[in-house]
């Protein structure tokens, strides 16, 4: 001990002391800690920088330099690389026109950009990652089960047959016979414009397959009572009625109803 | 034996009537009435479309009872159609199911039974402006009119509870939706809703009751009062527009037997084949995709069949007002546009018919119908009340015609509030006026005939629009009209210095009168009419000496004033003539 107390006052104990602490700290903080950096959505460096660049021309301007946001867009740091594939993807962003709501249309950015932009993105700050093909596999998915959940969860906005339907002040809730799996689960975790996050802890994975399941059924569906008017229900029923039904009646009426000469 | 035979009806039906009448005595019957005659007009089958489409419903909905299950007992499904394999639903649910997929031909009885009924509603909406607006319930059809009236309510009851029975997430929602409202009747609605419902809400009672209701009460109804109706009609006869020969006692037209057993079956099979056809064809209430009713689950887009749309709109538009009375809420917000507003139009349709006779003094019997011109605050308030409607309409689906047109739902309900007020004031003005108009028109034809459109350019320079006399069917029915004087304003004290004890009453009646027949356009005096026709047959006589000039005969087009191709060998007035 004679080495240890005969050194103990020499200057440069004291540097010593402070980076051992800080290791150990840091090595006990980076056991603990349980940061798992959302490796799929993460993508190579040159995506990143690619994803940057596009970032910077497209979007820079209503979500800021930096992605913090502005007046006219809201920060993306941590929306996450699903946010971003389902928005860019489907054309809802970059936004034709200020509106109630974003709306679909032709996609601007092709499948890399797209895939560069997410990396820049969940490069920011962790976010839900897009969805790997094992979580969108909805093959042993119970279809019934997911048309509870559907009714239950989705059918009071996208309508029970997933034709969609109005909310309030313009905005809607888009109409799903042509969405995608991905889409409709990128939609789920991400929750965009007016619809709620449905985490993987409220509906798990296995939830989210089932409605999966039951959209694509309706999709399918094909329609054994004839032509389906759109599935829309009462309305489009009595409009038809009236329109064409009624018509026929009384231009059969008029028919008959013309004196014999 | 010569005098059996000699029977009209065994001429036609031969020995079977005469088999037929050895047993029951009814040739005198048959022969008295299938002769009888009923008048013309392709609207006078609006009518037969409800009589026809009902027969359907009967037909359609006997089968559907064969294999449907009033029962709310929770089953899980296990059925064919596999979305719904494996889930809870009441028995009603999985029946109903089971009729569209596993009973052979059930989904097309379904969808006819369901497309019928809703055509048998339009169609005595139809039928009902047609009577409205043709003034076919003024004395002695009143008690008709009331018939229908009840008619009208009773089939708005049988579909409501045929939308609901199939128990799917529509037809709950809807029920919901009833039970809104009885809970909203003050004092009453709780225990009201309690006492339909058998309890809380959805309970186990409340399908085999609208059941029972659906299947036996409210058609038992319908059909006694189709009854009464068809035999009023052939007591008192049916009315008939005004023509060439129609009086206010006489009806012209064809008899029953052939003529209207033939166009009448053959309506009937019109009807009966257009309603199979987009049975089959078209897809209504397809229940599967809705899913069995939950009351923790709701679809965007939930609407009751179209003759119920107007009450959802009138529950949509609404404003949110509630006031708290001694503890007790009442909401305004259901109780307006669901218990009084359909209250107030079921009773002013109901007693339109004493309101107008009373109002306007009018006690004679009209056999012959009132053609729309003829009574433009009628026709006004008529076409006001389906705009009223027709808004409440829009209201119920306002979330479909949003999403579909892009619209603001917020901004579309908006507007249909404010255009609920406004629209119908103005749609009566112009309607009057356009009545007016006709009636101005209509008064200046039976004065100087009809504008031929050509000019005349006679001898000394003068230019003349030739005028034509009117031809007899259209003078018939334009001369038809038929004028009342406006009530005369009472006195308050008479002149022996009696005061009118019923002054107030007869001052209001006054003030009605004049509001229904002050604009009224005079019809001439069959005087003025004749003296009229002459002045047009003569004006049109003025073309003659044009003929004269061959020259013109040889270039028929481009030429003003050119009237005739060349080789005619009349003169108008000639043709004129010869037609008459």
């Amino acid at each position: 001990m004679k080495f240890i107390s005969a050194r103990r006052r020499n200057p440069f104990v004291a540097v010593l002391l402070l980076v051992a602490a800080l290791g150990a700290v840091g090595i006990t903080f980076s056991a603990v800690s349980n940061i798992q950096p959302a490796q799929a959505s993460l993508g190579t460096q040159t995506q990143v920088e690619d994803g940057k660049k596009l970032y910077l021309e497209g979007c820079s301007s209503c979500h800021g330099l930096d992605a913090q946001g502005s007046m006219n867009g809201p920060t993306l740091i941590g929306v996450g690389a699903a946010a971003v594939h389902f928005q860019v993807s489907t054309g809802r962003m970059p936004l034709a026109a200020p509106g109630a709501q974003a709306t679909a249309k032709e996609p601007i950015y092709d499948v890399e950009e797209v895939a560069a932009m997410s990396a820049y993105i969940a490069s920011l700050a962790p976010g839900p990652a897009i969805p790997t093909s094992e979580d969108l596999d909805y093959s042993n998915a119970d279809v019934a089960e997911g048309g509870v959940l559907f009714r239950i969860n989705c059918a009071q906005c996208h309508q029970a047959a997933g034709q969609g339907g109005a909310l309030t002040q313009g905005k809607y809730a888009p109409n799903l016979m042509q969405a995608t799996p991905q889409e409709i689960y990128e939609a789920m975790v991400t929750g965009p414009q007016s619809m709620p996050v449905f985490s993987n802890e409220t509906l798990p994975i296995k939830d989210k397959q089932a409605v999966t399941a039951y959209i694509m059924a309706l999709q399918e569906a094909p329609s054994p009572g004839g032509l389906s008017l759109g599935r829309l229900g009462p309305v489009a029923e009595g409009l038809f009625m009236w329109v064409a039904v009624f018509a026929a009646f009384i231009g059969a009426a008029v028919w008959i109803g013309i004196k014999a000469r | 034996m010569s005098t059996t035979t000699d029977h009209p009806v065994e001429q036609v039906g031969g020995a079977t009537a005469k088999y037929v009448d050895q047993r029951l005595g009814s040739n005198k019957f048959l022969g008295r009435n299938l002769g009888k005659v009923f008048p013309d007009h392709w609207s006078f089958m609006l009518g037969e479309i409800a009589l026809y489409s009902f027969i359907v419903v009967l037909l359609t909905g006997t089968f559907l009872t064969f294999f449907y299950n009033p029962s709310m007992v929770e089953v899980v499904y296990n059925g064919s159609y596999v979305p719904l394999k494996g889930v809870q639903m009441s028995e009603a649910y999985a029946s109903s199911l089971n009729i569209s997929f596993e009973v052979r031909g059930g989904l097309l009885i379904r969808q006819m039974h369901h497309w019928s009924a809703l055509i048998f509603v339009a169609a005595m909406a139809v039928h009902m402006f047609r009577v409205f607006f043709t003034g076919a319930f003024r004395k002695p059809r009143e008690f008709n009119w009331l018939v229908g009236v009840g008619l009208t309510a009773l089939a708005l009851g049988a579909g409501f509870t045929g939308y609901s029975l199939p128990d799917d997430l529509l037809s709950g929602t809807g029920l919901q939706i009833i039970r809104g409202i009885l809970q909203s009747i003050p004092l009453v609605g709780t225990w009201a809703a309690f006492l339909v419902f058998g309890g809380e809400f959805p309970g186990t009672d409340i399908i085999p009751r609208l059941y029972a209701a659906h299947i036996l009460l409210i058609p038992g109804i319908i059909l006694a009062l189709i009854t009464v109706h068809l035999m009023m009609v052939w007591t008192q006869k049916h009315t008939q527009f005004p023509g060439p020969g129609r009086t206010n006692t006489n009806v012209v037209g064809y008899p029953l037997l052939p003529v209207y057993m033939a166009k009448a079956g053959g309506f009937f099979f019109i009807v009966f084949g257009i309603i199979a056809l987009i049975g089959g064809l078209v897809t209504v209430n397809p229940i599967w995709i809705f899913g069995p009713y939950t009351p923790d689950q709701v679809s965007a887009g939930t609407q009751p069949d179209w003759y119920i749309g107007w009450l959802d709109g009138a529950l949509r538009l609404m404003p949110n007002w509630e006031s708290v009375i001694a503890g007790f809420t009442i909401s305004w917000n259901v109780l307006i546009p669901s218990v009084v507003i359909p209250g107030i139009l079921f009773t002013g349709l109901a007693l339109y018919p004493f309101l107008e006779a009373w109002a306007t003094g009018d006690k004679r019997e009209h056999n012959l119908l009132e053609r729309p011109r003829n009574a433009p605050v009628r026709t006004g308030i008529g076409v006001a009340a389906i705009v009223f409607y027709g808004i409440l309409w829009i209201g119920g689906g306002n979330d479909v015609i949003a999403a579909a047109f892009s619209l603001s739902f917020n901004v579309l309900s908006w507007a249909l509030r404010i255009g609920l007020i406004i629209l119908p004031p103005i749609a009566f003005l112009i309607t009057k006026r356009i009545c007016l108009g006709l009636q101005r028109k209509d008064r200046e034809k039976l004065l100087h005939g009809y504008e031929s459109g050509r000019v005349l350019r006679l001898p000394h320079g003068e230019f003349i629009e030739v005028h034509q006399p009117l031809n007899y069917k259209e003078l018939a029915v334009i001369s038809a009209k038929d004028d009342l004087p406006v009530l005369p304003a009472p006195v308050k004290v008479d002149a022996d210095g009696v005061r009118n004890p019923n002054y107030r009453v007869d001052q209001l009646r006054h003030k009605l009168s004049s509001f229904f027949l002050r604009d009224n356009i005079e019809r001439p005096t069959d005087a003025e009419i004749e003296a009229g026709q002459a002045h047009a047959a003569h004006s049109a006589a003025l073309e003659a000496p044009l003929h004269d000039y061959e020259e013109l005969d040889q270039d028929p087009v481009g030429h003003g004033g050119v009237l005739h191709h060349p080789g005619m060998p009349m003169t108008n007035q000639e043709q004129v003539d010869q037609k008459q």
